[in-house]
């Protein structure tokens, strides 16, 4: 994976491309960077789009400074709107999760499958190793480590009524359900988990990957999100109809991850304290928004390192870490039930995908509205980012091939985590009931950040465990705040992937300011709260995106 | 003296490279050496090109044009770079290595404030390579 220009060196001795290498390059007048201004900023020289960087810029810098101001009085303005959001628009998240993961089938079994992404002779960039583990740092990473016992422990046992379908219960008050029950219970919560974890947010990230990367490598248009949106506004594209997207696009993936950031802060920081040892860490704000800082100075050195030196060998160490981290807890956990419940979770989750995916008629509010929606918003507002990220690593690949890859082993991989860190936590509740350190974090107390670590503390070696869980949190850190700062930065630059380097390190620092005010000004609510809000207009934003992407996909030659 | 000189062009601002490409083409000719142009872009759609493909035409273009009017053969080669932001130092490196050069003939910006932090591409190569590098202001 380290010999990634090698393709390239040969490009010189074909003069043209080779005729099944065709596409059709959309002709425009629009040339790259007509639009960005290079002003001179002290001594740093900067190469930005007009007014997508200085409008997102401003709107940023505003928002930082009038949450800080104005902490108390935004508490509750934070949560009344998250909760006006999903419990009004639960059912516009859920259809439009619902056409993604089709149109993804759809394309997947018609003949545009067959169209090849930047023309025949290209090849890919990077091994699927090398793919995958940027893949999973940049777009799950912080949510796996955060969720994986939390969300099938709660869903198994919720005292507040949450579990998806309003199903069996596993948990009564306080006591264990009869065997069959808790067995009902088990893969419903296993379901109801992979359900948020499997095919539709990676639909949602492929239809995102796969338009761009079609505008950019075969229709030839810059590498940012209005153009995909060619199709269908013309040339308004480069005028203000393109400058709302690409802005909508750039506050979605920086609140997206914002709210990443502050999962990982506050869970770095729950899991120190509990390591540790030290009382009272994993409710101050102020150790998170110390975390924010140290790893977000952390982020700016990955940045100056670029993709291959930084984001690349981050990822691969996490993918290590976190591989070692699932083989330990198969190993050591009750393995073989582990892997006879892959199986039989992977059964459970086709076996409910459609009840939990219908948007109407349902009496679960508490799951469909609190967690579905949520997680439908989250995933849609990092689309744009981790769209972004594997267009840029999809070249030479069929259409069926990359849907199959960012759809189905995701999916698979998703699944694997979730049965191992949930599955093993469940057993320990059923093994131990109400004296399980699980039980009492997830459904005795509500302490969310210390869930994974009150699994890993049942299990042998629980303080190494929990020390390569929190350098696993950090550097999951790490990977998307800078990764993340990469993508926004290529939107504001116009599509330009080579503006000056300042500019990242302007992006970096401001996603840590963004998660450190909003963890001020009224903790994760605050943070979720932005989240779905910029992840409804770009819902809205996205699901015109699918028209323009097979109308873009009929326009190839096949 | 030299054998081969390489010449790293940015099509995007070939304006500002007048004073470096004269002056290869002079030493090119005083030496009968062989000169190449080297260039990197990004696979993604820049302002100069759709495509690596078409980045690669153009410069082979504009090597030839350059080629023509000084009466000598230029040669060119492209490379592309998943992140040219902090990629082209090394890539170029490179590749003057596979041209097999002795000489870099480059040009570069005035040294300012922030080259303190973020040096000249001309600056870079000229104190990591193992040949001679000619920085043009």
């Amino acid at each position: 994976m380290s010999d990634s220009n090698d393709e390239s060196d040969n490009v010189t001795s074909e003069a043209l491309p080779a005729p099944e290498g065709a596409s059709e390059i959309i002709d425009t007048e629009y040339e790259i960077g007509e639009q960005n201004i290079t002003p001179q900023i002290g001594p740093f020289g900067l190469d930005i789009h007009n007014p997508v960087f200085v409008i997102s810029g401003l709107v940023v810098v505003a928002f930082v400074i009038l949450t800080l101001a104005f902490q108390t009085q935004v508490e509750p303005v934070f949560t009344a709107l998250r909760g006006f959001l999903t419990s009004n628009f639960d059912w516009f998240f859920i259809i439009a999760g619902n056409i993604f993961v089709l149109v993804c089938l759809g394309i997947l079994v018609s003949p545009l499958g067959k169209v090849r992404i930047g023309g025949a002779d290209a090849t890919p960039d990077y091994s699927y190793l090398g793919w995958f583990a940027m893949l999973f740092a940049a777009g799950m990473g912080i949510g796996l480590m955060f969720f994986g016992v939390l969300e099938p422990v709660y869903y198994f046992g919720t005292p507040w009524g949450d579990q998806p379908l309003m199903r069996d219960l596993g948990i009564v008050d306080g006591e264990l359900a009869d065997p069959a029950t808790v067995e009902a219970a088990r893969r419903m919560a296993m379901a109801g988990t992979i359900y948020h974890w499997g095919l539709h947010p990676w639909a949602m990230y492929a239809v995102v990957a796969l338009s761009l990367a079609l505008f950019a490598y075969n229709k030839g248009l810059p590498l940012t999100v209005r153009s995909i949106f060619y199709p269908i506004f013309g040339e308004r594209v480069w005028g203000w109809t393109g400058h709302v997207i690409d802005i909508l696009a750039v506050f979605a993936t920086l609140f997206g991850l914002a709210t990443s950031l502050g999962f990982g802060a506050s869970q770095a920081a729950a899991g120190i304290g509990f390591v540790f040892g030290i009382e009272g860490i994993g409710e101050s704000v102020t150790v998170a928004v110390i975390l924010i800082v140290v790893i977000t100075a952390m982020a700016l050195v990955s940045v100056l390192r670029g993709l291959d030196g930084g984001v690349k060998r981050l990822s691969e160490l996490n993918m290590i870490l976190a591989g070692i981290l699932l083989l330990f807890v198969i190993l050591v956990g009750p393995t073989m039930t582990l892997v006879s419940q892959f199986f039989s979770n992977l059964g459970a989750y086709f076996q409910q995908i459609l009840p939990l995916s219908n948007p109407i008629g349902r009496e679960d509010d508490g799951y469909r509205q609190g967690w579905t929606a949520f997680y439908w918003a989250w995933w849609i507002s990092w689309s744009p980012f981790v769209g972004m990220f594997i267009a840029r690593v999809s070249r030479g690949r069929s259409v069926r091939e990359f849907i199959t890859c960012v759809l189905l082993i995701p999916t698979i991989v998703s699944a694997i985590w979730m049965t191992t860190f949930g599955g093993a936590a469940i057993e320990q509740v059923i093994a131990r009931a109400s004296e399980s350190a699980v039980f009492g974090y997830v459904i005795e107390a509500y302490v969310p950040e210390l869930s994974l670590f009150g699994m890993l503390s049942e299990l042998p070696l629980a303080a190494i465990t929990s020390t390569i869980a929190i350098i696993l949190v950090i550097v999951f850190f790490v990977t998307s705040s800078d990764s993340g700062s990469l993508v926004i930065d290529t939107i504001t630059a116009g599509g330009k992937i080579d503006a000056p380097v300042v500019q990242r390190i302007f992006w970096v620092t401001f996603e840590g300011l963004v998660a450190a005010a909003l963890l001020i000004g009224g903790g994760l609510v605050a943070l979720q709260a932005m989240a779905v809000s910029t992840g409804l207009p770009f819902a809205l934003v996205l699901l015109l995106g699918c028209v323009a992407l097979i109308k873009g996909l009929m326009a190839e030659p096949r | 003296m030299f054998k081969r000189i390489v010449v790293p062009v940015d099509l995007a601002h070939s304006d500002l490279l007048a004073n470096a490409l004269d002056t290869a083409t002079d030493l090119a000719k005083h030496y009968g050496a062989k000169l190449i142009y080297v260039s990197v872009t990004a696979e993604t759609p820049t302002s100069v090109a759709h495509n690596p493909k078409e980045f690669a035409d153009k410069l082979a273009k504009f090597a030839a044009d350059r080629g023509v009017a000084a009466g000598i053969e230029i040669e060119s080669k492209a490379y592309t770079a998943t992140d040219p932001t902090i990629d082209v130092d090394a890539t170029l490196l490179r590749a003057a290595e596979d041209a097999g050069a002795d000489l870099v003939v480059i040009a570069s910006h005035k040294p300012g404030f922030a080259d303190y932090f973020w040096g000249s591409h001309g600056g870079r190569l000229a104190s990591h390579a193992t040949i001679s590098v000619f920085v043009i202001r």
